[in-house]
């Protein structure tokens, strides 16, 4: 778990220059409005995963490690839990919103009022 | 390796593995948070609240203060006691300067009667950015007290150990801080 020699001044300053271009270009994206709506989310994903990536590398040092690499194995397991969490939250929401108009939701509550 | 040496990495990996399990926490918030977006309950959206000048200069302070919190990391490495107590100082400033421009956004919000009673939206965006920031606060007051216990024992062998995860902790809450910027305010901010 001894990352040896590989942290250095010039790791964090890459990390820090890289993580403020990646931040202004995703705010001048945004403010802009100069993307279709499908675009500019797509493009602040690749830019918000691009900037995770750097600093996990640059200020966590992940997979800087020795073997054996426990902590990239913790990551890796986080990672599945919150892709399945996230998306699933979203996915089921999204279905149950889709299933149920408005007008249902309304019509389901009241039946429920009336059985009290 | 001897066998200090040994037990440190073994509770810094114990550490990591409690940021881990943190990154779940504040998934389950981003994921109540994604669901509520749109319920504004008639209420404000995020586009008519936020002022994206402000959110932009908090979010410098932070990545800034990772910085420099890594500088100080390094300091601890080279066992620069003076450095190390710098950086400290200086990532402190930055982190309550982000602190301060936070906490002054949610006056401006609960003032303006957009408090987490407003609407779902409302809610979801005071409990996640709100957690972040007890997470910062936290930090803080950490970072307070291993200024003292570095002046006064030095960079002992405990010393240095919590100097290293309280690095891993400040550049963790940076990481969280680059989707509540993403998610919260630029997708907010783009009236998506």
């Amino acid at each position: 778990m001894n990352e040896g020699k590989s942290i250095n001044l010039r790791s964090y300053v890459f990390g820090f220059a890289a993580s403020l271009a990646l931040t202004f270009g995703a705010y001048a994206l945004a403010v802009r409005h100069s993307l279709t709506r499908r675009w500019l989310i797509a493009a602040l994903a690749v830019l918000a995963l691009t900037q995770f990536m750097v600093q996990l590398v640059a200020f966590l040092h992940l997979g800087r490690e020795t073997r054996p690499r426990w902590k990239l194995l913790v990551f890796g397991f986080m990672v599945g839990v919150v892709v399945i969490l996230v998306l699933g939250s979203l996915w089921i929401m999204y279905n149950l919103n889709y299933h149920m108009s408005l007008q249902q939701q309304y019509q389901y509550l009241n039946n429920q009022g009336d059985g009290i | 390796m001897n066998e200090a040496a040994e037990r440190d990495n073994r509770s810094i990996f114990g550490f990591w593995v409690y940021l881990m399990t943190d990154c779940v926490l504040f998934a389950s918030l981003f994921a109540t948070f994604a669901v509520l977006r749109n319920s504004i309950f008639g209420g404000p959206s995020g586009s008519q609240l936020f002022n994206m000048h402000y959110v932009l200069a908090e979010t410098l302070a932070l990545l800034t203060s990772s910085f420099t919190c890594g500088l100080m990391f390094l300091a601890v490495r080279a066992r620069d006691k003076k450095r190390v107590l710098m950086w400290l100082a200086v990532t402190f400033l930055l982190g309550l300067t982000f602190l301060s421009l936070e906490l002054s956004e949610f006056a401006r919000l609960v003032h303006d009667g957009d408090s987490w009673r407003r609407s779902g939206f409302l809610s979801g965006f005071f409990t996640l950015v709100g957690t972040h920031g007890l997470h910062i606060s936290v930090g803080l007051l950490w970072m307070s007290v291993m200024a003292a216990q570095t002046l006064r024992r030095g960079l002992t062998n405990n010393n240095v150990r919590k100097l290293t995860m309280l690095s891993l902790f400040w550049h963790f809450l940076d990481i969280i801080w680059i989707f509540i910027f993403t998610i919260v305010y630029l997708l907010g901010a783009a009236r998506l």
